[in-house]
């Protein structure tokens, strides 16, 4: 579980743990957010650890998976990717610097981590990959460019691979959540909120449930699926 | 690091395919991967073991134009001697 020390990635984290995963709780930065989700899934009687890594750095999905293997004993068979960042401008004043970065980390890494769990995967003949993508890889959001581009590959990526490995008993799936009551879109404004029909954000929980659904048995011949929690927004 | 033989390779080629599906008494070096129901998948696999066995760094493009169990042993073989 990448990107999983806050908002929708703990959600997950913790709604996978519930379901009596071990989970690997991801971070770069924030060690204090991870040990909290570690915490408070060790409270609810689950088991987690927290993985210090970035997923854009080339040697992270080995070290993750590694890691993964000698603290649980077992194959890593589900890879949520949520780590992400945005790095917002209109394309006019988009630097290359924030393209990079934002295509690095919401769709290369993801790449890299889907590329390494598939070996495992394939040789298991069994395994779970979702993707979190976002509403704007669907539906346009000025000032987000690189952010919908990358989210977007991401829906492209989680058909072909899904389609690539269906036959081995492997789901790749995707959720597309929309406006999320989270720290990275605090300051959504009151018009962008008048677009969505539900008029409300979505809770990180919300987000959480649609993954735990694509990960459990019962979703076993749900694949190359793109899932929005978006409050109709994309409707 | 001691010489790969193609026996050695044969040997590990046939148990990777066996462990795909078909019997072992069925994979001689003349069998198609199609009469096998090996497919592209599979080929990728075996590329993955044998890259952590030999070394060897096998695309699957490499694995594509490969038609029978032999053709695959060789092409091993030669790449890792």
């Amino acid at each position: 579980m990448t990107g999983a020390s806050k908002g929708i990635g703990a959600a997950i984290a913790r709604a996978l743990a519930a379901d009596g995963w071990p989970v690997g709780v991801n971070y770069r930065s924030d060690r204090d957010g991870a040990e909290r989700v570690v915490q408070a899934i060790s409270d609810d009687g689950g088991r987690a650890v927290a993985l210090e890594a970035d997923v854009v750095d080339p040697g992270a999905p080995d070290e993750l998976f590694g890691r993964l293997e000698e603290k649980f004993g077992s194959s890593v068979l589900v890879l949520v990717n949520n780590a992400g960042i945005n790095r917002d401008d209109l394309t006019p004043s988009l630097g290359d610097e924030e393209w990079s970065a934002v295509i690095d980390t919401d769709l290369t890494a993801a790449f890299r981590l889907t590329r390494r769990a598939l070996k495992t995967m394939l040789r298991a003949r069994a395994g779970r990959i979702v993707n979190i993508s976002s509403v704007v890889g669907l539906r346009a959001n000025p000032g987000q460019a690189n952010y919908a581009a990358a989210k977007a590959g991401l829906l492209a990526l989680t058909k072909t691979v899904a389609v690539e490995v269906a036959r081995r008993g492997i789901t790749v799936n995707a959720v597309a959540p929309g406006w999320i009551d989270t720290g990275m879109t605090a300051e959504v404004s009151q018009e962008l909120l008048a677009a969505v029909p539900a008029r409300r954000a979505g809770t990180p929980e919300e987000v959480a449930a649609c993954v735990r659904f694509l990960v459990s048995e019962e979703a076993s011949y749900v694949t190359g699926a793109v899932l929005t929690v978006d409050g109709g927004l994309a409707a | 690091m001691s010489t790969i033989t193609t026996e050695q390779v044969e040997a590990r080629v046939v148990d990777a395919l066996a462990s795909f599906g078909p019997d072992k008494s069925q994979i001689a070096r003349s069998s198609t991967f199609e009469e096998l129901d090996i497919d592209s998948l599979d080929l990728v696999e075996l590329a993955q073991i044998v890259e952590d066995e030999y070394g060897v760094v096998l695309k699957g493009e490499d694995m594509k134009g490969l038609q029978t169990v032999g053709d695959a042993i060789d092409l091993i073989a030669g790449r890792a001697s």
